[in-house]
This record gives structure tokens, sequence and C-alpha cells, in this order.
């Protein structure tokens, strides 16, 4: 698999923290036994109140329909362990999440499928998201070697942890053919597991 | 060198380091279940991949099932599918199903223990993230999505970090009324939504150490909702006279060689913790959410916050509808819902139970009060004691067992603005499956109340002095 060091394009903004994942996909789009078409239900529930009220939801905003980047507050992604929800992003066409905090699942998810999520801090995010709100024309670029997102003169130090990150720069997020290069050792550690042997 | 309980666990179970502080480790017991399984199975079919142990990973259904009869195919074309597939997958793998068709099915998290395949110093995954209801026994039990679902069962491993580890201590003793639901909200409620991010919580202290399994059960399920992805509580008495004969829980000399093994992984009393908390129990009321995060909670005598600065208040006041101070009791209901693998074992129906008995107590004309057991073991023995028709009498109906409208997903859903009494865990937007509809999370006994009364109602005022 390729390495991912550097993510690239416009963004858009999704202000607010505990942004649970039955926002990010409700749950009766998880009836399905596979995550296609997923893209089409994106916050579904949220676009559709707003629309209601006649107004518009940043993923209904025809101008970031091109977005790489989502920038988003505290605590995103809490909530359910439904893959459903990145997969969901990711289908739409986001590459990687920067936000002050994940909730633990969902950055997991999230890089298994190979969409970072980044930290930023509380002031870093807000500054983010001005630019971002600001100007849906102007790209920005995300590098994990140098751990920045930068756009222009603006650059903001990024956080990931090192295991994220080095799955993503060497190209690993998909964990099954690492997990499977241990080969016999993974029986060797069942076998010192007292539970799976009789506590012999 | 002292360690912590989640440090022994993990430790025992490390297959190897991999880059970046990562390591590899083995999931000791894999639960599965028909929504967030299948397309793990097929991306493991379009890799040309088999189940390695598929005498480590074990299946039920629970999210999908209608709870108004078992009768097949289910009326819901999407449901009947996620279950056919869960059926071919489970045959064509050989891995051990518990159904309806057998009379085994249930909430992965209460069937789990329930048989004894839950047990101390286990590692358990599963893709629900109310996994950490398990850690109730002293497992390292967490939930993980899809694509770590398909790596266990091709590799019986995970890339995992280790966790940060809090100690919560929960002193006193707890008020009559006041119930493990209560401590758990209370919790989440002080140390917010993702207060947990990052962290394993070690439930201690003599509160929960009086607590029964099924509380610490309760307990435990909730740490997801304050943002930490595990919590537990050390193994002792109480856990080992509660596993003691189940099904896949050792008999005989196995079975003390097995409590010997249990004792030692406790955590040790000079265990090193990255940050500790100290919650006093004797001040907590029965407490109820008001609104979309589950920190959002006031006692149940309490009244909706004003503070109209905050977005987040704002916008979850705005959407269930509240007057800025309004008081939460009163608040009328259309739904009560007493379930889920929060709040859907034997002990939460029985103290519903022993308050009705004896009392002509009936539910309001106009709620609608779902009775789902979390299996239908537990189901049977409700029955076997002859709950079903003092519910029934009560004006509860009583249904079969599954997750029903804790995440509607099956035909059991709330419709347009409806407001819901619910024993479940989660108070997002749109969670009981109406976009606008409303749910109020408490305890089974303060639902029951809710469910008599038609609003939001102390339970220790409708019921009299509670024990």
């Amino acid at each position: 698999m390729a390495h991912r060091s550097r993510i690239s394009g416009t963004a858009l903004v999704l202000r607010g923290n505990d942004i649970d994942t039955d926002r990010i996909i409700p749950a009766r789009f998880l009836k399905g036994v596979s995550f296609a078409g997923l893209e089409a239900h994106v916050f579904a529930d949220e676009r559709s109140a707003l629309r209601a009220r006649s107004r518009m939801h940043p993923f209904d905003d025809a101008q970031r329909r091109g977005a790489r980047i989502l920038v988003v507050n505290k605590n995103f992604g809490c909530g359910s362990s439904r893959e459903h929800a990145p997969q969901a992003l990711q289908r739409w066409g986001i590459a990687a999440v920067v936000g002050e905090s994940f909730g633990d699942i969902f950055a997991g998810n999230s890089v298994a499928i190979g969409m970072p999520c980044l930290r930023v801090s509380e002031r870093d995010a807000a500054l983010l998201q001005e630019a971002v709100e600001a100007d849906g024309a102007r790209t920005f670029a995300v590098d994990l070697e140098e751990k920045t997102i930068r756009s222009g003169n603006l650059v903001v130090p990024v956080d990931l942890s090192d295991g994220a990150r080095a799955q993503l720069l060497e190209g690993t997020w998909d964990a099954t053919a690492v997990l499977l290069a241990a080969g016999p050792q993974i029986e060797k550690t069942a076998a010192r597991l007292p539970y799976l042997n009789g506590w012999a | 060198m002292p360690k912590s309980l989640y440090e022994k666990v993990f430790d025992r179970h490390v297959v190897r380091p991999l880059t970046g502080g990562q390591h590899q480790l083995f999931i000791g017991l894999h639960l599965i279940h028909e929504v967030t399984s299948p397309p793990a199975f097929q991306d493991l079919r379009d890799r040309g991949l088999t189940v390695r142990h598929p005498e480590r990973t074990f299946a039920t259904q629970d999210h999908a099932n209608p709870t108004t009869s078992l009768l097949r195919p289910y009326a819901d074309r999407e449901n009947e599918g996620q279950v056919q597939a869960l059926e071919r997958n489970v045959e064509a793998f050989g891995i051990r199903y518990f159904s309806p068709e057998r009379g085994e099915h249930g909430i992965v998290h209460v069937i789990g223990p329930e048989l004894g395949l839950t047990q101390p110093g286990m590692t358990i995954a599963c893709g629900d993230s109310h996994t950490p209801t398990h850690g109730a026994f002293g497992a390292i039990a967490f939930g993980i999505g899809t694509s770590q679902i398909r790596d266990v069962l091709a590799t019986q491993t995970l890339v995992m970090e280790k966790l940060k580890v809090r100690r919560i201590e929960i002193t006193g003793r707890l008020r009559p009324g006041v119930y493990a639901k209560d401590v758990a909200l209370h919790l989440i409620n002080v140390m917010g939504a993702k207060g947990g991010v990052g962290f394993a919580h070690e439930f201690a202290g003599p509160v929960v150490e009086r607590f029964s399994m099924e509380e610490r059960m309760t307990l435990c399920n909730m740490a997801i909702e304050g943002g930490a992805r595990c919590g537990y509580v050390n193994p002792d008495a109480t856990t080992y006279a509660w596993l003691r004969g189940r099904p896949y829980v050792p008999g005989g000399a196995a079975w003390e060689r097995a409590v010997r093994d249990w004792d030692s992984i406790r955590s040790d009393i000079d265990a090193p913790y990255d940050d500790l908390v100290t919650i006093d129990g004797s001040t907590i009321e029965p407490m109820v959410t008001w609104g979309v995060s589950v920190d959002q909670s006031v006692p149940v005598t309490g009244t909706i916050p004003t503070d109209t600065e905050d977005a987040g208040i704002a916008d979850a006041a705005d959407f269930m509808g509240w007057q800025p101070g309004q008081a939460i009791a009163g608040t009328p209901i259309d739904v009560a819902f007493i379930g889920s693998c929060t709040n859907g074992r034997l002990s939460d129906f029985q103290a519903v139970a022993d308050l009705l008995a004896g009392r002509d107590l009936k539910v309001a004309p106009h709620v609608k009060a779902l009775i789902v057991p979390g299996s239908q073991q537990v189901r049977n023995e409700l029955v076997a004691r002859g709950l079903d028709k003092l519910f029934v009498t009560a004006g509860f109906e009583f249904r079969e067992a599954g997750c029903s409208m804790c995440l509607a997903i099956n035909p059991d859903r709330l419709e347009g603005r409806q407001v819901c009494a619910s024993s479940s865990n989660r108070n997002f937007k749109g969670r009981q499956g109406s976009p606008t509809g409303r749910t109020l999370l408490m305890s089974p006994v303060m639902v029951a109340a809710a469910a008599i009364a038609g609003a939001v109602t102390d339970p220790r005022t409708l019921f009299g002095t509670l024990q």
C-alpha cells in the first residue's frame, strides 16, 4: 500500500463539540451488509433539519463539495463504534479530519481506513476554522512528516500518536498483513495465556 | 514493579511490539453481531483469508431482530438480510452462534457474562462500543470497528496502543433510590463526555465493592459515554460467586487454579495511575439527562441549565424544546423503555417488579411502555417468576429480547417529536429512530415511575422510600 505523508485540498468546517457518530451517520443507514453508498447519507438528519429551517449544512454547500479536509472541535466522533461514520466521510471525499479531540474508537477506525484524525489546540482550531470559512477556494496541506497543516503563511502544528503516524507514513494502516506477519508468535502468545490452557 | 490490572492483562497479551509504540495484542474473546460484522467477513473472503481461531469468536443477533415476534423471515427486509448474512458467515467459518431458534440469543453484552464466556483477565473485543460492560469482571474489554473485526477474524490480534489508566474511587454509601445508573450518569456529568478520552477507567471504592455484578456491568457499560474506551472493576468474591457454575466457566480443580490466577491480576495496592478521581457516593441523586450528550444531566429534582452562552447547551435546549430554568420533573413522556445492555438484566426488571407488586399501579393511558429483556435467558427467568404477567397487568408490553429501542434499527422506534423515558445509554439526536425524537436517560426504576405518572417523576416520591 502506498504511504501517505501529505494530504492537500480545500476544507470545510463543522463547528461544535461532542458530534457523535449517530449524527455523522444515523443508525437507519447501518442496515446494509456493506459500506457502499454511505456517502449519500453523511449527516443526513442534520442536513434535512437545517434545510427545513432554510439554512445550509456545510456538507450541502456546493462550493465545498470538493473539500478533502474537515475541521472540527472537541470529541468529534464520540459514541458508537460504527465504522460507517469514517467510511461515510471518506467516501464523501474527506481525506483528513483536524480537530481539538476525537472519540478513541472513531480515531482508530479512521486510521484503519487511512484517514488521519489530527489534533490541534483550541486556538489553532479557531484560527483554521476562520481561515477555511473566509475562503472556500483556499487550499490547505497536511504534512504528516513534519506534523503541520499549512496554507500560505499559515502554519499550524498538528498532533497524532506516533503509532498512527507510523502506520500512515509506512502505508500499513490496513493492518491485516502486518498482523499476519507475526506468524506462529500469535499461537505462542495463546499458549502462555492461563485461560486458554486450563490454568495449568 | 507494582501494576494495575490493565497493565497486567495488557502485558500478558502482547504478541510483539510494533513501530510507533504500538503493540500487537492477542484477543482472548471476540464477540460478533449482525450489524457490524458482515463487511468484515466479505473483506476476509475478498482477500482469500479465513478465520484463524473460530473457537475464540462467538456470535449472536441482537440489534436487528424485532421484539414482537421472532418468526422468520423478519418483516423488515434489511433486518432479515443482516441476520441471513450472519447465519451464512457463522456456518461458512465454523463459529458458535447463539440463535433465537435455540433460545439462546440476546444482547451480546448480556449473554457473554451470562454464559461465563466473559472472564477476568481476558482481552475482549466486539464491534460495539458498549463492550466495556465485560470489564465488570476484570477483563480488558473494548469496542472496535469493522476493519478491526476483520483483523481479529484473520489473526486473533489487533494493533493497539496502551491507554492511560485512571482510578475512580466512589466512596461513602449510596442513598435509597440511587442506582448504579445514577452513579454512571453522575460521573459522566462531573467528568464530561470527553473526560475519559485516552484512558481506561478503573472503578473502585466502597460503593463499587458493594455493587452486585449486574450493577458493576451497568457502571462499566457507560464508560464509553464518558469517553473511556475501556472500564473495569478488579475481580473479587462477588465476581467469583457470579461466575461459578456458568456454562463456559471451568469447574473442579481448574476452578481453584482459575481463582488463584484471577486474584493475581488484581491491581497491586501501590499500583501507579495516570490519574486518580474520588467521588463521594453519598451525595449522588437520582439522575436524568435533559440534553443530547450523556453529560447533560441533572438530578430529578433539578432544572434545565440556563447558560445560553454555551453553544452546546443552547443547541441541546433548542432541540429538546426546553424553557430555560424549567424543572425536569413533570416533563410529559410518550414512551417508556426498560431494557438495553445498560439496564436489561434480571435485577433491573426485578427492581421494577418489586415496586409494582401489590400496589395496583398502572401505566398512564397515553404512554407506550416496553419491557425488553436483554436476553432470552433473562426473559425466561422473568416468565418463570411470573413477572411477565405482573408487567402486562400494570400496562407494560412484555417483548422478546434484543437491543430494541436503544438504537432503533429494528421496528421499535420513536415517532416524530415523541419523548422517551429510557433506561438505555445514549440521548443523541435521532438515537431512538426518529430524527426529532427526544430521549431522557434514567434508571429503570425512574422509567417505571415516569411510565406510571405519565411524566418525569422522582421515584422516591412515587414509590415512597426506596431501599
